[in-house]
């Protein structure tokens, strides 16, 4: 988590010359899509050098404003025969650094690809452009008494191309699923320009699961032009409360016991003390005074069942220690309740100059262990840490607060972010829920999969993309060289020669 | 000289894999044991056909080639159950029925429910076997959160992990899913679980016309009910049957079934579904064909079909199985991927007696993705070893 990125480490064939090589491309692109949808000039170009993660930033050689499918193919075609890198883009509120753009490459923005197909009701799907909004898939569905599942917090901004880049989650996620679950087909450019259908509005088409493969590839596979998405029936009911805690420990035990009671709740979301702080302070949402964690849960489903349930779930966290139970009456009381828990990212600037975010995963049952030791390890160092997660699926978003003025603080909050991570993967966790690898945290991969288990991730990467075009230096911590397309083998293999030949 | 530790044997008739015999039966017991097998047979330039319980051998195409018949079930521990977690990791040689069971006590279950008898993990991932209840888990891909898996050369790689959100890396689990065993060998598996519904309400409704569920089902999925699996059972262009499951909490169940009946104009209900509810239709004689297509075309689908055939439907997923005689199943088949075309539709033939599986095309059109798909392979197996020609394009 440098301020900057080392540009070109991670471009192959970056041997040829830079500029000379780009220029040459941005005039075939200017010629091939319209000179207005190519940018070259460094004022331009700065606009788009960092998504959501500002603190690393690279300017793009060039970037192309796609409007069309074809721009897309014509793009990737032009660049794969020039060798140069792309790195495709939706909102560009990516949280790892996942459309860092290649000083070398071109940055393909596909945020003008903006097309909603009609709702096909009654089969609850709906085609989609990667451009377009999460929220607008909703909002189009909503007449129908549907809705798109996946809610990241961002999805008034976010795009589904980019929310498929990341397989991303939201809120919801722990009743639904992630993005994986509800895009059923993908019409995707390869890296060499090829186009392919993968999946479609049926379910069950024949062949290797390459959507599934190619959704949360963090755009190292290709770029999605168009996208079917499975729809949601909107539920009966939904009933949603906020319960305030003197201790962690006591909302944590709610989480299990909720679980442990046979229920699955829409959402389950915890906030701590500073974090509520810093919401309080950004969005007045008026949680429960004094409280040292909150948590925000939500059924949904069929009347009597939320119903039966939500008073279940009500008992159980009086027996917990709650101190204040409060239930959302109408719809504007529930969005109040979320407006703190969605806004908390952003909130935290209100407490601290800078911080970083961080987005691991544990085991449900390790939540109060591990918070309490990442609380002892933000001592040590003296700095705080907000924390903000899906409690639900153990999913931490821990932020990690510094002042950039002091001397060495930020670069003690990079560790401190760093460790924590590596906590989550000794509790047999995942460096990251939802924000994805990107440039961020690819360093950490190392410690969460062996070189075999990135080796043999790498054998998807070669067959999609041999030269590695398509945003190189991403999610993997070390380039692979692809090598030859490989074919039926020849002569004697290595082991059959050392004698094992005669094991069969 | 090295020697092998699994236990082998010469194969012989009842290790037949659609139709072919193996050469040598192997059943490791540990993920060492499998890559030590693999290792090996790689150096000989063997071919491997996975396989678990082997109920479903007579499923996809004849390998090619089967030189060794790797039998997963001496891999049958189930490592890890964290029930506050909702979470079980678990050997691909653990039968599904024996996972429920331990699950069971705990109150949870595994969100699938494929009819084989006996069937193992590794067998269930490898097939994509799935059940009625798929309406309301998902199937083998959106609850394997994990996977290690030895690969042709005997690297053993896993990918995902133990905790259902996890988007570090790419899903692996999803390209061996359905993959036949044509990638390498699932060796062991973790999975999202759910909790054990506590009360059931089964609402079936006779058709005079099998046909009718498809506008049933559309109507059960436009509405605010629940059901965990809504299944057709009759035969195309005759009488039908449709089964509506609830599953939830009594009162849940209860309110449910009636609004249902309500619904569906009529109906019956039960506590417990009917006999032979989800299994696959037809006997050893027919060709079963598993039908893909958008809700809403579930009727075109029937009406594609030979009269008579026997049917078992997930009507709101838009998945149907259909029984064929064998006779007929070679010049139904291009009729029936013909028509359905227009519904986004696939038929796949999922089992097939002996004397007629060579002369049917298996897989059918497999679109615009079949050569990246051959890339994929050519990856993981260059040399085409594993389960070779079991797979769609001959992979």
């Amino acid at each position: 988590m440098t301020a900057v990125a080392e540009p070109g480490t991670d471009c192959p064939d970056d041997t040829s010359g830079g500029a000379p090589r780009t220029d040459r491309l941005a005039e075939q692109l200017k010629a091939a899509v319209g000179a207005e949808r190519v940018l070259t000039d460094r004022a331009q170009l700065r606009t788009y050098e960092c998504d959501g993660l500002a603190n690393f930033r690279v300017t793009p050689a060039v970037v192309v404003l796609a409007e069309s499918r074809q721009h897309v193919v014509d793009t990737v075609r032009l660049c794969a025969a020039a060798g140069v890198p792309f790195v495709a883009r939706g909102s560009g509120t990516g949280l790892s650094g996942g459309a860092l753009p290649s000083s070398d490459g071109v940055l393909l923005v596909l945020s003008r690809l903006r097309r909603l197909d009609p709702v096909d009701a009654d089969n609850a799907r709906i085609v989609v452009e990667p451009g377009v909004i999460n929220l607008w898939v909703t909002r189009d569905a909503t007449p129908h008494g549907l809705a798109y599942a996946p809610d990241p917090s961002s999805q008034l901004v976010c795009s589904i191309g980019g929310n498929v880049a990341e397989n991303a989650g939201g809120a919801h996620c722990l009743k639904y699923g992630f993005t994986v679950n509800h895009v059923m087909g993908a019409e995707v450019v390869l890296p060499d320009g090829d186009v392919v259908h993968l999946g479609g509005p049926a379910p069950e088409h024949p062949g290797y699961d390459l959507l599934g493969t190619f959704i949360g590839s963090e755009g190292t596979l290709g770029v999605a032009t168009e996208l079917t998405l499975r729809l949601i029936r909107i539920p009966e009911a939904v009933q949603t409360m906020l319960v305030g805690y003197r201790s962690v420990e006591d909302a944590a035990a709610t989480v299990s016991a909720i679980i442990a009671a046979g229920i699955v709740p829409a959402a389950i979301e915890m906030m701590d003390a500073l974090a509520i702080e810093a919401a309080e302070k950004a969005v007045a949402c008026g949680y429960p005074a004094g409280a040292v964690a909150v948590l925000v849960i939500e059924l949904d489903g069929p009347e009597v069942e939320v119903q039966a349930q939500f008073a279940q779930v009500e008992q159980i966290a009086t027996s917990h220690s709650a101190f204040e139970t409060r239930i959302a009456a109408n719809p504007a009381e529930r969005a109040l309740m979320w407006k703190g828990r969605k806004s908390a990212f952003a909130a935290v600037g209100r407490i601290s100059p800078s911080y970083f975010v961080q987005d691991g995963v544990i085991p449900r049952t390790q939540l109060p262990a591990v918070l309490h030791e990442m609380t002892a390890m933000a001592d040590a160092v003296g700095l705080r840490v907000a924390n903000v997660f899906h409690a639900g699926d153990g999913n931490l978003h821990p932020l990690v607060l510094f002042d950039d003025a002091v001397e060495g603080q930020a670069h003690d909050a990079e560790e401190l972010a760093g460790s924590i991570l590596e906590l989550c993967i000794a509790s047999g966790g995942s460096i990251t829920g939802e924000h994805g690898v990107g440039q961020e945290k690819r360093h950490k991969m190392a410690k969460q999969f062996t070189p075999e288990d990135l080796d043999t991730m790498q054998l998807v990467r070669c067959a999609f993309d041999p030269d590695g075009i398509a945003n190189p230096g991403k999610v993997f911590p070390t380039p692979r060289l692809c090598g030859e397309r490989p074919g039926p083998r020849t002569g004697q293999h290595e082991v059959q020669a050392a004698g094992l030949g005669e094991v069969f | 000289m090295t020697t092998l530790t699994a236990e082998r044997r010469p194969g012989g008739p009842d290790d037949a894999v659609a139709g072919v015999v193996p050469r040598e039966v192997v059943r490791p017991t540990t993920v060492e044991e499998v890559a030590e097998v693999l290792r090996a047979a790689h150096g000989d330039g063997l071919s491997v056909v996975p396989v678990g319980s082997a109920s479903k051998t007579s499923w996809a195409a004849a390998p090619t080639s089967c030189d060794l018949l790797l039998d997963t079930t001496g891999l049958d521990r189930i490592v890890e159950h964290v029930a506050g977690d909702l979470v079980v990791i678990a050997e691909a040689g653990v039968r599904l029925a024996d996972l429920q069971s331990s699950l069971g006590e705990h109150g949870q279950l595994l969100g699938l429910d494929p009819p084989e008898s006996g069937a193992t993990l590794g067998g269930v991932v490898s097939a994509n076997a799935s059940g009625p209840r798929r309406l309301a888990y998902g199937t083998a891909r959106d609850l394997l959160i994990g996977t290690t898996v030895v690969l042709a050369d005997g690297t053993v790689a896993k990918a995902g992990g133990k905790v259902v959100k996890n988007v570090a890396g790419y899903d692996l689990g999803k390209l061996y899913t359905g993959a036949h065993g044509t990638l390498g060998v699932v060796v062991s598996t973790t999975w999202r679980l759910h909790p054990l519904p506590p009360a059931r309400r089964v609402v079936v409704v006779d058709l005079s016309d099998s046909a009718q569920a498809g506008p049933l089902a559309v109507a059960l999925n436009r509405s605010t009910l629940t059901p965990s699996a809504v299944e057709l059972v009759g035969t195309a262009g005759g009488t039908g049957q449709l089964v509506v499951v609830f599953e939830s909490i009594a009162e849940s169940v209860a309110a449910q079934a009636d609004a249902a009946r309500e619904l569906l104009g009529g109906g019956t209900t039960a506590d417990e579904v009917p006999d032979g509810f989800g299994a696959r239709p037809g006997g050893p004689s027919d060709v079963v064909l598993r039908i893909a297509h958008v809700p809403t075309g579930l009727p075109a689908a029937l009406a594609a079909l030979p009269a008579g055939a026997r049917i078992s439907a997930s009507a709101a997923t838009g998945v149907t199985y259909a029984a064929v005689p064998a006779e007929q199943a070679a010049s139904a088949l291009p009729r029936l991927r013909e028509a359905l075309g227009a519904v986004d539709g696939t038929a796949v033939v999922l089992r097939a007696p002996d004397a007629v599986r060579d002369a049917l095309d298996h897989w059918g059109p497999v679109g615009d993705a079949l050569e990246l798909m051959r890339r994929v392979k050519d990856r993981f197996d260059p040399e085409r070893r594993m389960s070779p020609g079991r797979f769609v394009g001959g992979l």
